[in-house]
Order: C-alpha cells, then sequence, then structure tokens
C-alpha cells in the first residue's frame, strides 16, 4: 500500500510549526545547526521518543499507559543488577526487554479480563514497578558496567549514535507494524469501535494485550539506553517520563479517544520536545520557563488538530 | 393558517456529495408536514439546516415572514425551532425535571436551583399529556415513549413554534404510537407546526396534513396526503413502481448448511433446535425481548451458551467466541448497524477488509493488492456511492454506510449469514434491495438467517418461519402455510389458539 497521505497531511500542521521553531533556533543561536547539537537532540529524544512510539499503539486503541516510567526504571535496575551479578550481555538484554513485555502483559490482561480501565490499571503498575524497583535496588543506583553494554547508549555506528539508531528502526517497524500487518490494521479499529471489531470475529482482547506488552518492551529499551548511556540504573529514573511521552504522543496529532493518529507524527511530537528543551537550554532560558512553554505547545498543538477537524 | 416558517432553494454540499439541491419546504401553524424519502435523500440534512446545525450553500430560510440571516443553533432555539432527534438529547442520569430545564434552571436568591419552582413548572408541562410521570425520575429509568415524551416537554419549555421530529415512532410499540399520535394532535391544535420524518408510511394518513418527498437531494413532490396514497408515495420516493416488493425466493437444496441442537441459556433461551439449508432463508419472527437476538448471539459466541451443538455443513464445532464462529464460516450482522457494525473513523478500505485481514496475510503482511480487488469488487457490485475507498465512513450517507456493514461480510464469503433486523429503519426501496441481497446470497448457496419484527416481510421474503416466543421456537411454518393472525398468535405465546 502507498503511504497513507491523509495520516501524513494531518500531521503537517505540526510539522510546520516544528520546521519554523527549527529555523528560528537556528537564526537565536549559532550552535544550534550544528550536526553534534543535531545528533545530541535527537540522541535525547530517543529515550522517550521509543517510548512514545509504543505509546502510539496504547492510545490507538483508545487506552493509556501511565506506568512506561516506573517500567524503564525497574527494566533498568534490573539490567544493571544482573550485569553486577556477573549475567552476560545477551542474557541481559533479553531479560530486560522479558521485564518489560511481563509488566505490559500485566497490564494488558488486568485491563481485558479484568475489565478495569486503562488508567487505573497503569496507575496501579505505575507505583508497584516503582516500588519494586526501590526494593530491588534498596533505594541507591547500580553503576559502573563495562564491555559491549556500554555500546547500547553510547556506540556509534557511521558516527551515527547508536540510541537514534534503535530510534529510527523503532519507528519504521512500527509503521510497517501499523499499516502492513493485522495486528496494526485492528489497533486502529479497536480504537474506532471495540464492539464493532469483536462482532467481527476478532479476539479484541488479545489484540489490546499486545499493545501494552509493545509498550512495556519500548519502555525496557528506552532503559538499556538510559541505564548504558549514564552508566548507572538510578532508582527514581523514568520518574515523569509518563507525561513527555504521552505529550509527544499528542503533539504528533493522535487522538486520545483512539482510532487515529500515526508514527510519523509521534516522531515529530517527539522531537519537537527535544528541539524545545535544547533550544530553551542553548538561550539560557530556565528550566521552570521551560514547563510552561511545553504546556503550552501540548495544548496548542491538539488545538490546532481541533481547528483543522472543524473545517471540514 | 400563519406560515411559521419558509425555507427556499436551500442547496447543500457535501464533500463528494449533493445533499441538497433547490428544495423547497413549508410549514403552517396548526399543521403537521411529513417528510419522506429513501435513505440518503437529505431528510435529516434539511432538518439540521433549519435547526442551525449545518449551514446551507444556498437558499432562504423565512420565520414568522422574517428572514434568518445567520443560523445558528442557539438563534434557531430561541427563534422557537425544537428538533427531536431520532437519538434523543437526554442525560441520563439526570432526572425529567432537570432536563427538561438544563441550563436554564430556575433559581433563587443566592443562584442556588428552585426545585420546587421547577417542579411545578414541569408537572405543569406535562399535564396535557396525561401520564404518571415522575418529575423526579431519572431519564434512563423510564421507557423510550416518556423519553419522547419528555423531549416534546423540553420543546414546549420553550416556547417552540415549530416541532421537527425524527423518526418519532421507530422505538415505539403500538399504544405508545397511538398515545404520541394523540399528543401530536393536541401539539396542532395549540398552533404548533410539526415537522415529520418517517419511514413507516402507513402512520403518515393518521397524523400528518402534508407531505413532501425527496429524492436524492430534490424535492419531488409536496401534497395533501388525502391526494397521494401510500403506493403513490412510494412511487414518488423511488422513481418507479415498486412490482415486486417481495421477491419471490429460489428452490433451496437439501444440503444442510446449519443444524443448531439444543441451545440452552438460562433466563435467555430453552433447547432451541432448528436448521437451515444452503440456498435457504429462515426467518425468525416473534415480538422484541422474545430472545430471538439473543439466540443468534448465542450461536455466534458473542454470548456464552449453557449447552447446544453446533453443527455447520454436518461438521460439529465448538464455538467459545465470535471468532470461532466466523472461522467456522458464520456471519452475524447486527442489528445496531452503526454501533455494532461499523468504524465510522476508519475508511471504507478498512471497514469492508475488517473481517478478511485473517485471511489475506502472507508472512505476516497483509497482502493490500488482494484486498484492495475484492473489496473495490464488493462496492462495486452493491452500488455503494462513495468518492474513494479511503473515504471516511462517517462522510458516507446512512444507506450506503449500512451497504459497507453488508460488503464487509460479503467479501468473507461465509457458509450462513445471520441478519439481525436488516430493515429495521430503512425505507422501502432499500428494504426491497436488501432482500433481493439475502436472495442473491442464498442462490449462491449460502445458508439465510433473517430475524425480523415486521410480520409482513418475516412471511414473505423467507423460504420458512420460525416463530419465537419466551426464549424457545414455539412453532415452525412453511412460506405460505400460515397466516399473519396465526403467526402473531405464536408469537404472543397464544399457540394459534386466537385465530
Amino acid at each position: 500500500m502507498k503511504l497513507d497521505v491523509r495520516y501524513v497531511l494531518r500531521s503537517y500542521g505540526i510539522l510546520i510549526a516544528f520546521i519554523l521553531i527549527c529555523i528560528v533556533m537556528t537564526i537565536l543561536s549559532p550552535v544550534f545547526l550544528t550536526v553534534t547539537n543535531v545528533l545530541n537532540v535527537i540522541r535525547q529524544s530517543s529515550i522517550y521518543g521509543i517510548m512514545a512510539i509504543g505509546m502510539t499503539f496504547v492510545i490507538l486503541t483508545g487506552g493509556i499507559d501511565l506506568s512506561v516510567g516506573s517500567i524503564l526504571a525497574i527494566s533498568g535496575a534490573i539490567a544493571a543488577g544482573s550485569l553486577k551479578g556477573g549475567v552476560g550481555f545477551l542474557p541481559v538484554v533479553l531479560l530486560t526487554l522479558a521485564v518489560g513485555v511481563g509488566c505490559g502483559l500485566a497490564n494488558g490482561v488486568l485491563i481485558t479480563l479484568g475489565r478495569i480501565t486503562p488508567f487505573v490499571v497503569t496507575l496501579g503498575m505505575m507505583s508497584i514497578a516503582r516500588g519494586l524497583t526501590l526494593i530491588y535496588t534498596k533505594g541507591y543506583p547500580i553503576s559502573g558496567f563495562s564491555g559491549p553494554f556500554r555500546f547500547i547508549g553510547g556506540g556509534d555506528v557511521l558516527s551515527i549514535p547508536f540510541p537514534i539508531i534503535v530510534f529510527i528502526v523503532t519507528v519504521v517497524v512500527a509503521w510497517l507494524i501499523l499499516t502492513q500487518t493485522r495486528l496494526g490494521r485492528y489497533t486502529y479499529a479497536i480504537g474506532g469501535n471495540e464492539e464493532t471489531v469483536k462482532l467481527s470475529g476478532i479476539n479484541a482482547n488479545r489484540y489490546k494485550t499486545i499493545v501494552y506488552m509493545i509498550s512495556g518492551l519500548a519502555a525496557a529499551v528506552s532503559a538499556l539506553i538510559l541505564t548504558s548511556r549514564i552508566n548507572s540504573a538510578e532508582p527514581v529514573s523514568g520518574t515523569g517520563y509518563e507525561l513527555d511521552v504521552i505529550a509527544a504522543v499528542v503533539i504528533g496529532g493522535t487522538s486520545l479517544m483512539g482510532g487515529r493518529g500515526s508514527v510519523w507524527g509521534t516522531l515529530v511530537g517527539a522531537l519537537m520536545i527535544g528541539v524545545i528543551n535544547n533550544g530553551m537550554n542553548l538561550l539560557g532560558i530556565s528550566a521552570y520557563f521551560q514547563l510552561v512553554v511545553k504546556g503550552v505547545i501540548i495544548i496548542g498543538a491538539v488545538l490546532l488538530d481541533r481547528l483543522r477537524q472543524e473545517q471540514r | 393558517m400563519a406560515t411559521l416558517l419558509r425555507m427556499s432553494g436551500i442547496s447543500k454540499s457535501f464533500p463528494g456529495v449533493t445533499a441538497l439541491n433547490n428544495v423547497d419546504f413549508d410549514l403552517s401553524a396548526g399543521e403537521v408536514h411529513a417528510l419522506v424519502g429513501e435513505n440518503g435523500a437529505g431528510k435529516s440534512t434539511l432538518m439540521k439546516i433549519l435547526a442551525g446545525v449545518y449551514r446551507a450553500d444556498q437558499g432562504e430560510i423565512w420565520l414568522n415572514d422574517r428572514r434568518v440571516t445567520s443560523p445558528d443553533p442557539r438563534s434557531m432555539i430561541d427563534a422557537g425551532v425544537s428538533v427531536i432527534y431520532q437519538e434523543l438529547n437526554l442525560v441520563p442520569f439526570l432526572s425529567v425535571a432537570e432536563n427538561i430545564f438544563l441550563g436554564r434552571e430556575p433559581r433563587r436568591a443566592g443562584g442556588l436551583i428552585d426545585w420546587t419552582t421547577m417542579r411545578r413548572e414541569v408537572e405543569e408541562l406535562l399535564a396535557p399529556f396525561n401520564l404518571s410521570l415522575d418529575p423526579r425520575a431519572k431519564i434512563h429509568s423510564i421507557g423510550p415513549a416518556y423519553q419522547q415524551v419528555v423531549e416534546i416537554a423540553k420543546a414546549l419549555s420553550l416556547k417552540a413554534g415549530i416541532i421537527v421530529m425524527d423518526e418519532p415512532t421507530a422505538p415505539l410499540t403500538g399504544s405508545e404510537v397511538d398515545r404520541l399520535f394523540e399528543i401530536i394532535r393536541n401539539l396542532k391544535a395549540s398552533g404548533v407546526g410539526v415537522a415529520y420524518i418517517s419511514h413507516r408510511l402507513e402512520e403518515l394518513h393518521q397524523v400528518a396534513d402534508r407531505v413532501t418527498v425527496l429524492r436524492d437531494g430534490e424535492r419531488v413532490i409536496t401534497a395533501p396526503l388525502s391526494a397521494l396514497s401510500i403506493d403513490d408515495i412510494i412511487k414518488n420516493m423511488v422513481g418507479r413502481q415498486l412490482t415486486e416488493q417481495y421477491p419471490s425466493a429460489a428452490e433451496n437444496s437439501r444440503e444442510e448448511a446449519l443444524r443448531v441442537e439444543g441451545l440452552t441459556k438460562e433466563g435467555v433461551c430453552t433447547d432451541v433446535s432448528f436448521h437451515v439449508h444452503r440456498g435457504e432463508i429462515l426467518g425468525f419472527a416473534g415480538l422484541v425481548g422474545a430472545g430471538r437476538t439473543e439466540i443468534m448471539q448465542l450461536i455466534y459466541g458473542y454470548r456464552k451458551k449453557d449447552a447446544g451443538r453446533i453443527i455447520v455443513r454436518g461438521r460439529e464445532v465448538t464455538i467459545h467466541s465470535t471468532r470461532d464462529a466466523v472461522r467456522a464460516g458464520i456471519a452475524l450482522i447486527p442489528e445496531e448497524r452503526k454501533k455494532q457494525g461499523l468504524i465510522l473513523g476508519l475508511s471504507v478500505m478498512d471497514n469492508s477488509a475488517l473481517t478478511i485481514f485473517d485471511q489475506h496475510t502472507r508472512a505476516g503482511f497483509i497482502q493490500w493488492r488482494n484486498i484492495g480487488k475484492l473489496v473495490r469488487q464488493m462496492v462495486k457490485n452493491l452500488g455503494i456511492r462513495t468518492p474513494s475507498l479511503s473515504q471516511t465512513v462517517r462522510n458516507l450517507s446512512g444507506g450506503n454506510q449500512q451497504k459497507v456493514v453488508l460488503s464487509k461480510w460479503f467479501v468473507r464469503h461465509c457458509d450462513v449469514y445471520i441478519f439481525d433486523e436488516p430493515t429495521r429503519g430503512i425505507d422501502v426501496g432499500a428494504k426491497v434491495e436488501i432482500y433481493k441481497l439475502m436472495q442473491s446470497l442464498a442462490a449462491d448457496g449460502a445458508a439465510i438467517i433473517m430475524v425480523s419484527s415486521e410480520l409482513l416481510e418475516v412471511m414473505n421474503v423467507p423460504n420458512r418461519i420460525a416463530v419465537v416466543y419466551g426464549g424457545r421456537i414455539v412453532k415452525e411454518f412453511e412460506k405460505g402455510e400460515a397466516t399473519e393472525e396465526q403467526v402473531m398468535s405464536y408469537a404472543l405465546g397464544l399457540g394459534g389458539k386466537a385465530s
């Protein structure tokens, strides 16, 4: 199938805003449009960008996952702990991903079979996973790794930072899944009308569970990058990440009601947040202001989307 | 009689469709003016323009001989236009009184709601209707007929001179319809003008004075009802004579497509057993609430059964979920097609292909090319009017949306199609189309189950009829074997004695 032009078009408004901000930044700061800085921005964005791609699946079904920050913390802590315990590189990676997927599975099962709303289940999971992280780490960071693990967050391939490559691969794979596979089409369909999906002979609960597993998996991937990059697993890492992650998805034009949105939008949303953080740092604007600006942009993006909807 | 409303030369287009073309409509005080037409003829659009929901591209609206320059929902309500939509606009967990006065609650000094005044006024409003309706009752706890009355009372409290009713009798039973007509006659007597949209043509002569027929967005005729018979109206609606309202069914083969044995679910149905042959249409007659929809959902795996065997083409199948049923070759086209059959925000393509993604996936990837071919062909066969396959289903007319639901199942080529109230809420022309579609499916070797509450169609379209009462099949008839009265008496649980 050809690239779905409408979904790309829907992201245009925000894409134009993004480009404008980049132009303004280039004018205001000589550092902004340098290779080092651009790679830096994308690398920073990749951590929550990857999580935002996972979150896009969840939000497309009309759900929400508040537990991603805590899932990042627990999988990062377990990665760090097992590395310290002498487990090999590959088993550690697999174990970490399994922890993320497992948390997502628990979310999905509670939401579908337990029939509890996603907000409540993932709010609970947010607390449980954070608590388990603190228990596991006894509240102390686990730091100091060596060998191939450091490559995940710090390595380069052809002078492109490895996290960026992971991010790009995530986006492309997610796009393929959403447009070219059953899971993808059912994800949109469930967000559009779950009852219709069920009456069409589709096991909606199975696919709903899978999207939470994807979100958990994405959080675990980000955990590997973050833990490797800062050479430490902090018990409080990922705190508040769910907000930036959801913001990236929403800025990207994905509807919180489900059924409408795309990974390209999320990609732009994630980069937008990255550019704003970076830009304001470059301009020496205080972190307090940054929060305000970020909030304005989230609301502005949705407002823009709403206006475009109503023009029809 | 004073002219309350005059709409002239109204035109309106949506992307890809002309909904209305140069339509005139007027309404006098104390008059009921019926508006009829096939689905997609433009009735709802015209009324939404009157309500200020849509803005006409061209044309004028005159209220009491004053031109309305910038209609919007608020100003039209203030000007005395009230629209009662088919999907009622009531808040389920608020009381009758609160709903009537929503946003206009009488208040005492200090801003607190004046409950006493509110209740008294509601009682006054409801008094003419002569029914026992407690103003404090919550909307969700009263029936659809009373909810309708609440909407009317709300319109009256807004001092509406013009009330638009969109299919008001659709959810009502016979005696409730009579009561509604009584209320409409009271409204007429007090000088209110009523625009009345309905598919139930047989009602019109009881309630309406004049009728306007729309076809494909154009006004075909406006005339006093005394001058037109139902056949005349139908002729104008469809632009052709309906010689064959119930096309005759073909001979079916003797090969069994579906057999159900001892289907039981506590409180729903008991020991339901029946079979359908390939090429056959089996009707399920009965009253609303007899358990027919539930029986179908049990077969389809949408509800869990306590006991019962399901045999498809001679092989017993285990059905625990809708997925099992679809895999076994059974399709269920639900009654609430919009709510249960469609995903309004997705494209025609995504909706139509929903049932066949699993058949056209290779190495995990959807074969869009194959699916596109199948869907395009089906859209053509069914005559779905859409600018493209990527059009969002929400933007199609009601009739075309219905057809998208059908296309979704037809592309899968199932052995058994269960249609739950396939013609509910659609007009005569579209009904005949549905009958013919069911027959061509049957002719291609499928077995059809048709659940219908409309006695005439369920007696005339199928080859055989099963009558359901209290969760049991109480009687089976061959086509033409029974009279209407006999079927009705079984459906009422009288066992044919009333005839």
